[in-house]
């Protein structure tokens, strides 16, 4: 792996030049699911999962830190979709609060934890790498903090979740994960 | 690149996002039973392809996931505009 993107985040403050473009943090193992449902049923599964979910589309909420117990993640990818993602090991436990909560109401939950991966992209120019291969508008303004929105990049569809100015997180197919660094690795060429 | 409004997402969003899934506001026969073959494969296979503005689904496949219909122009391809699945076709009465 490139200098410029390294697997881990730099010990100390990251260096110029080389460090000062990005680098990639691999995420802890989560589980994830999609919830798709009525208002009712969301409503119910938002109160057991201990996050009420985002009322508006492609907005995220989370409480807790990544990986660590009780950490809920819920991202609404579409008008009735969440993506639904907390550490692995309540991954099960969260799955039955949730067909318990929602048994009343008409619903799907599906786990995806074995098809999805996820890693971090954070960096001074995360948001110029992620642009080399996919034409949202990144600016702050028309992409703020907080929002989150399915889309491709280059020829791989992923999740793109800005978490912070600098910082965003990439959900992408697993088998897709490798085609994604390495694109973003290339980019990352433009600025050395 | 050519942008399209998504009427879910209210934002304008790259075309690679899109898919185009055919002609808008085809209605299926009520009662296909009674359908001749003549209607029903008119309602199948025969579509208009004008030369100028067509309504269209299209699907925000890579994005939010839904379907919606669009104005579209197939000379220019510039679009009119964009409105929700079951919405009736702009400039007309449902």
């Amino acid at each position: 792996m490139a200098k410029t993107l390294m697997a881990e985040p730099p010990k100390s403050k990251p260096r110029l030049p080389n460090d000062a473009i990005a680098w990639i943090t691999a995420a802890p193992p989560l589980a994830r699911f999609i919830f798709r449902g009525s208002p009712e049923a969301e409503a119910a599964a938002g109160s057991a999962y201990g996050l009420a979910f985002p009322k508006a589309l492609n907005r995220a909420a989370s409480i807790g830190e990544r990986g660590k117990p009780g950490a809920r993640v819920a991202l609404r990818i579409g008008p009735d979709e969440l993506l639904l993602i907390v550490p692995i090991a309540e991954g099960k436990a969260v799955q039955t609060a949730l067909e318990t909560a929602t048994a009343a109401h008409p619903h799907s939950l599906v786990d995806i934890s074995d098809r999805h991966t996820g890693f971090a992209l954070e960096g001074p120019h995360a948001a110029d790498l992620i642009n080399a291969g996919c034409p949202l508008d990144l600016d702050e303004r028309a992409f703020p903090v907080g929002m989150v929105t399915r889309t491709l990049l280059h020829k791989a569809e992923i999740v793109l979740w800005r978490m912070g100015p600098t910082l965003f997180r990439v959900e992408v197919w697993r088998s897709f994960a490798p085609y994604v660094e390495a694109l973003l690795e290339e980019a990352a060429h433009d600025f050395l | 690149m050519l942008l399209i409004h998504c009427p879910y997402c209210d934002s304008n969003r790259p075309e690679t996002e899109f898919r185009n899934a055919g002609a808008a506001h085809i209605l299926r026969p009520s009662d296909p039973a009674t359908t001749s073959d003549a209607e029903w494969a008119e309602f199948l296979y025969l579509r208009e392809n004008p030369k100028g503005t067509i309504a269209e689904r299209w699907r925000h496949v890579h994005g939010c996931g839904r379907f919606f219909n669009a104005i579209r122009d197939t000379v220019s391809d510039d679009f009119a505009v964009t409105y929700r699945a079951g919405e009736p076709r702009p400039g007309t009465t449902p």
